[in-house]
C-alpha cells in the first residue's frame, strides 16, 4: 500500500490542512528548516542523556536501545478523542466481561457465539483460575488497545493487549521532552495533559485491593529484574507511583498471604502490578523452572488475599482468533453496537476462509493467533514468491494457528526526516485503566511511526519511532 | 524498606568508599615508591599497599614477583580483583542499578557517569598518564557521589543504609592501613626530625588525605605517635576510627528512629564507640597497638555481619 493513497491526518500539499492541524501546519511552514533540524538534534541528545539514565543496560548496546523520537506531534481533536474514548471503554468492558464469563458461567459458549474448543483448548486459557473471581471482578486493569486509522472517521482496533502492555513510559517522557523543547507550540495549543497517568494508575490499583485488606493497601510493582528489556519502564512506574519495585525473591507467601521482605520484617502485600508473564509468576502452578515468580502466589490469589494486575488468564482475550469475534463479544456483553470497528479477519480454521486466504495471499497480512511483536507474520504485498509458498504450506498444515487480514492503508502524519517534513504511517496505543469504579483513559497514548518512507511497520525493532500524542481541547 | 534494597544501598556505599580508598592508597604509594631508596623508596612499598587493600594473598597467587607495574595493574583495572578500582565501581553500579528507584537522578548519574567513564580505560593499564587520569576519575566519582547524595537524597532509611555501608568500609580501610604500618608508628627514643620514616608517615597521612589536617590539628612536625592519635582517636578527622565509630552509631540511631527498634548491631556499635571515646593514645601504646588494631578490625567485621543479619539483607 502506497503512502500516496493513504489518509494524511494533516492533509498533503497546498490544500487547507484539517482543522486540528491548522496551527501545526502554520508552524511547520514558518519555521526555518534548520530550526526544526536543530530541535530534532536536541531532542535526540535529550533522549540520549535520559537514555543513559535509562541505561540500566548501559553497555555497548545502549545506543541501539534508544527509540527514535519525532518532534512533530500527532494531533487528535477532542471530538475524535471523545469517540475513541467511548469505544475503548466499551471494548475493555466487554473484554473484562468476557474474561469473567469464560472463567465463570461460560454463557457465551452456551449461547454458541464462538466455538468451545477455541476457548477451552486454547493454550492461553488458564485452568488454575477457573471459577475464581478476582477482587472487584476486574481482569485487565491496564489494557493497551492498538488503534489504526484509514480515513477521517475510520478507526480500527488492530490488537487488544490485555496482558502486560508496555510503552506508557514513552508516552510520559515524550511529553516531558516536548514541553522543554518546544514550549512555543504549547502556547498556541490547548493540549490535554497526560502527567496524571501515574496518579490514575495508583488510584486504579488501590481500588482493586481485596476487600479483606487491612487498612491502606500495600502495592508493589513486580519486575523480572534489570535484565528485562522493559526494566526501565518498571522502575519508572514504581518511582512515579511511589511503591516498591520488587523481584520474585523479595516476596514470599505464608498462610496464603503475600509478604515482602523488609528491613523491619515481613510486610503484607495486597496488590501486585506484575510485569512478569503468567507462565513465570508461580513455579508451583505454572513453569516450575521459573525463578522470576513467587511460590504460592496463586494460592494467596485463590484465597482472595491478593489482587494481581493484570489478573492471570487475561491472555485468552488477546488471542488473535478470539479477536476476530470481538464485534460479537461486544454486542453480547454490552448490548450495544461496537463503537470501534475490528479489522476484517479471516479465520483460517474455517475451510471457506482458508480457501479465500490461500487464493489471495499476495494481498493479505497473515498472523499467528498467539503471536505478538510482529514475529511469525506474512505481509503479502511485501513478500517474495518463495515466502508466500512457504507460508501457504504452513497454513495448510496448521490452519488453526493463523488468521489473515487485508493490508490496511494506515494513516500518515507529518514527520521530520533527513529530507524535511514528509508523511509517515502511524498507529496509536492508548492505555485504558480499569478499577473497581470503571475505566479511565488519560487523553493521548503512544503514537508509533514508521520512519521509512512507505513502510507500514511501526515496531521499534524495525526502524519505528514514537511521537508525542496530543488531544486538543478547543 | 525492602531488605534487598537496603542491602544494595549498604554495599553501594561500601564499594564507592573502597574505590576511593584504593585510589588514594595507590596515589600515596606511588609517591613513596618513587623516592630514592635512601629515603625509603622501594618496591616493598607495594607489598604494604597490597596488604592494606587486603589483596596481598590474591596478588601472590596471580603474580610470582612483586613489581610496581603488576601491582598497579592489579589495583587499578584488574577485572577479577575484588579491591581493584574497576571492580569496586562496577559493583557500585550494579548495586545502584538494582535499586534505581531508591536513588535520585543526580546520584544515579554520578555513579553511571563514573562507570561509563571507566569503560574507556579498558582492562589493561597502558601508561602512567592513563593511571593518573584513572586516579583522578575515581576520586572525582567519589566526590560526585557524596555530593549528589548529600544534596539530593531524602534523609530516610535508604540514605542511612548507604552512609552506614560507607562508614563501616571506611573504618575497615583505616584500620587496615594502620595495621600494615603500625610498626612505623611505635614511639621510639629517637631524635626528633631527620628520620627516614618521615616519608612513610606522610604516605599514611596522604592515603587518608590528612597531611594538611595533621598540621592544622597538631601544629607540629610529623611524629608517629601523633599520626596514630589522629587516625585512631581524633573525632574531627573523618577517616579516624573514632569518627567512623561515632558515625556508625549516629546512622544506626537514625535507622532505629524510623523503626522504633534497636538491635544487636546497635549494642556492638555503641560499645566500640565508647571504648574509643574514652581512650588515650598512651594507654593504647602501652597495651599494644597491634593488638588494639586487630581487635578493632575483628569487631568492625562482626558489626558488619550483625547489621546484615539484623536488617535481613
Amino acid at each position: 500500500m502506497q503512502a500516496s493513497s493513504a489518509f494524511d491526518e494533516m492533509g498533503i500539499g497546498d490544500a487547507a490542512p484539517r482543522d486540528a492541524y491548522a496551527r501545526i501546519k502554520r508552524w511547520l511552514d514558518e519555521a526555518p528548516p534548520e530550526y526544526l533540524q536543530t530541535r530534532r538534534a536536541q531532542a535526540e541528545l535529550f533522549f540520549r542523556r535520559i537514555g543513559i539514565t535509562f541505561a540500566v543496560y548501559g553497555d555497548a548496546q545502549a545506543d541501539e536501545r534508544l527509540i527514535p523520537f519525532d518532534i512533530i506531534p500527532r494531533v487528535i481533536s477532542r471530538a475524535e478523542w471523545t469517540r475513541l474514548e467511548k469505544g475503548l471503554v466499551q471494548r475493555v468492558a466487554a473484554l473484562n466481561a468476557f474474561l469473567a464469563d469464560v472463567y465463570g458461567r461460560r454463557e457465551i459458549l452456551r449461547a454458541g457465539l464462538l466455538p468451545e474448543e477455541l476457548v477451552l483448548r486454547n493454550p492461553q486459557f488458564c485452568l488454575p483460575v477457573i471459577g475464581h473471581q478476582p477482587p472487584h471482578g476486574v481482569y485487565t486493569h491496564i489494557a493497551g488497545i492498538d488503534i489504526v486509522r484509514t480515513g477521517p472517521d475510520d478507526f480500527y482496533v488492530l490488537e487488544d493487549n490485555a496482558r502486560t502492555p508496555s510503552g506508557v513510559s514513552y508516552m510520559l517522557e515524550n511529553r516531558e521532552v516536548m514541553l522543554r523543547l518546544l514550549p512555543e507550540l504549547f502556547d498556541r495549543h490547548r493540549v490535554a495533559p497526560v502527567d496524571d497517568y501515574p496518579e490514575t494508575l495508583l488510584a486504579t490499583l488501590r481500588s482493586v485491593a481485596p476487600p479483606n485488606c487491612p487498612g491502606e493497601p500495600t502495592i508493589v510493582v513486580l519486575t523480572p529484574g534489570f535484565h528485562n528489556s522493559a526494566y526501565y519502564e518498571h522502575s519508572f512506574l514504581a518511582d512515579k507511583l511511589g511503591v516498591e519495585l520488587v523481584e520474585g525473591s523479595d516476596l514470599f507467601v505464608r498462610g496464603d498471604v503475600l509478604f515482602m521482605r523488609t528491613t523491619e520484617g515481613p510486610k503484607r502485600v495486597d496488590v501486585v502490578y506484575r510485569r512478569v508473564d503468567d507462565a513465570f509468576i508461580d513455579p508451583l502452578v505454572f513453569n516450575p523452572a521459573s525463578v522470576l515468580g513467587v511460590p504460592g502466589l496463586m494460592s494467596a490469589y485463590a484465597a482472595g488475599n491478593l489482587a494481581i494486575a493484570n489478573a492471570p488468564g487475561t491472555g485468552i482475550a488477546d488471542d488473535k482468533a478470539i479477536y476476530s469475534y470481538m464485534p460479537e463479544i461486544v454486542r453480547f456483553y454490552t448490548g450495544e453496537e461496537p463503537i470501534l470497528a475490528n479489522v476484517p479477519t479471516w479465520r483460517c480454521r474455517e475451510p471457506d476462509s482458508l480457501g479465500h486466504v490461500l487464493a489471495n495471499l499476495k494481498e493479505l497480512v497473515v498472523k499467528e493467533v498467539d503471536g505478538s511483536g510482529g514475529y511469525g507474520m506474512l505481509v503479502g504485498p511485501h513478500a517474495s514468491r518463495a515466502q508466500i509458498d512457504e507460508f501457504a504450506a504452513k497454513l495448510k498444515a496448521t490452519p488453526d494457528k493463523f488468521i489473515a487480514q487485508p493490508t490496511l492503508a494506515l494513516s500518515t502524519c507529518p514527520t521530520l526526516v533527513d529530507e524535511g517534513v514528509a508523511p509517515r504511517h502511524v498507529d496509536l496505543r492508548p492505555f485504558v485503566l480499569t478499577g473497581a469504579r470503571g475505566s479511565r483513559i488519560v487523553p493521548g497514548g503512544l503514537t508509533r511511526v514508521a520512519l521509512q518512507a512507505g513502510s507500514l511497520v511501526v515496531n521499534s525493532s524495525q526502524g519505528g519511532g514514537t511521537k508525542d500524542t496530543w488531544v486538543l481541547d478547543d | 524498606m525492602l531488605s534487598r534494597t537496603a542491602g544494595n544501598l549498604f554495599w553501594l556505599g561500601r564499594y564507592i568508599e573502597r574505590a576511593d580508598f584504593v585510589s588514594r592508597l595507590t596515589d600515596a604509594t606511588l609517591r613513596l615508591a618513587a623516592l630514592p631508596s635512601s629515603y625509603g623508596g622501594d618496591v616493598g612499598a607495594w607489598s604494604g599497599a597490597l596488604t592494606a587493600a587486603g589483596v596481598n594473598v590474591a596478588y601472590a597467587e596471580r603474580y610470582p614477583l612483586l613489581e610496581e607495574a603488576t601491582a598497579l595493574q592489579f589495583l587499578s583495572l584488574d577485572p577479577d580483583n575484588p579491591s581493584s578500582m574497576r571492580w569496586c565501581l562496577e559493583k557500585a553500579r550494579n548495586n545502584a542499578r538494582a535499586v534505581r528507584t531508591a536513588l535520585t537522578i543526580e546520584t544515579w548519574e554520578a555513579i553511571n557517569g563514573a562507570w561509563l567513564d571507566l569503560q574507556r580505560f579498558g582492562t589493561r593499564l597502558d601508561s602512567r598518564p592513563t593511571l593518573n587520569r584513572l586516579l583522578e576519575a575515581v576520586k572525582a566519582a567519589a566526590l560526585a557521589f557524596d555530593g549528589a547524595t548529600h544534596r539530593s537524597m531524602l534523609r530516610d532509611d535508604g540514605y542511612w543504609f548507604m552512609r552506614l555501608g560507607a562508614a563501616i568500609e571506611r573504618a575497615d580501610n583505616t584500620a587496615r592501613l594502620l595495621d600494615v604500618k603500625y610498626h612505623l608508628l611505635l614511639p621510639r627514643d629517637e631524635p626528633v626530625g631527620g628520620s627516614l620514616d618521615y616519608f612513610q608517615w606522610t604516605t599514611i597521612l596522604r592515603t587518608v588525605s590528612a597531611l594538611t589536617a595533621y598540621r592544622h590539628v597538631y601544629r607540629d612536625g610529623v611524629k608517629p605517635w601523633l599520626v596514630a592519635d589522629l587516625l585512631i582517636l581524633n573525632r574531627s578527622m573523618p577517616r579516624s576510627l573514632a569518627a567512623c565509630a561515632s558515625d556508625i552509631v549516629r546512622y544506626l540511631d537514625r535507622l532505629a528512629e524510623a523503626s522504633g527498634r534497636r538491635g544487636a548491631a546497635h549494642r556492638l556499635a555503641v560499645t566500640a564507640a565508647n571504648r574509643l571515646a574514652g581512650a588515650r593514645i598512651e594507654s593504647i601504646f602501652a597495651a599494644g597497638l597491634h593488638e588494639f588494631i586487630t581487635d578493632f578490625t575483628a569487631e568492625n567485621n562482626r558489626l558488619g555481619s550483625t547489621i546484615t543479619e539484623q536488617y535481613l539483607f
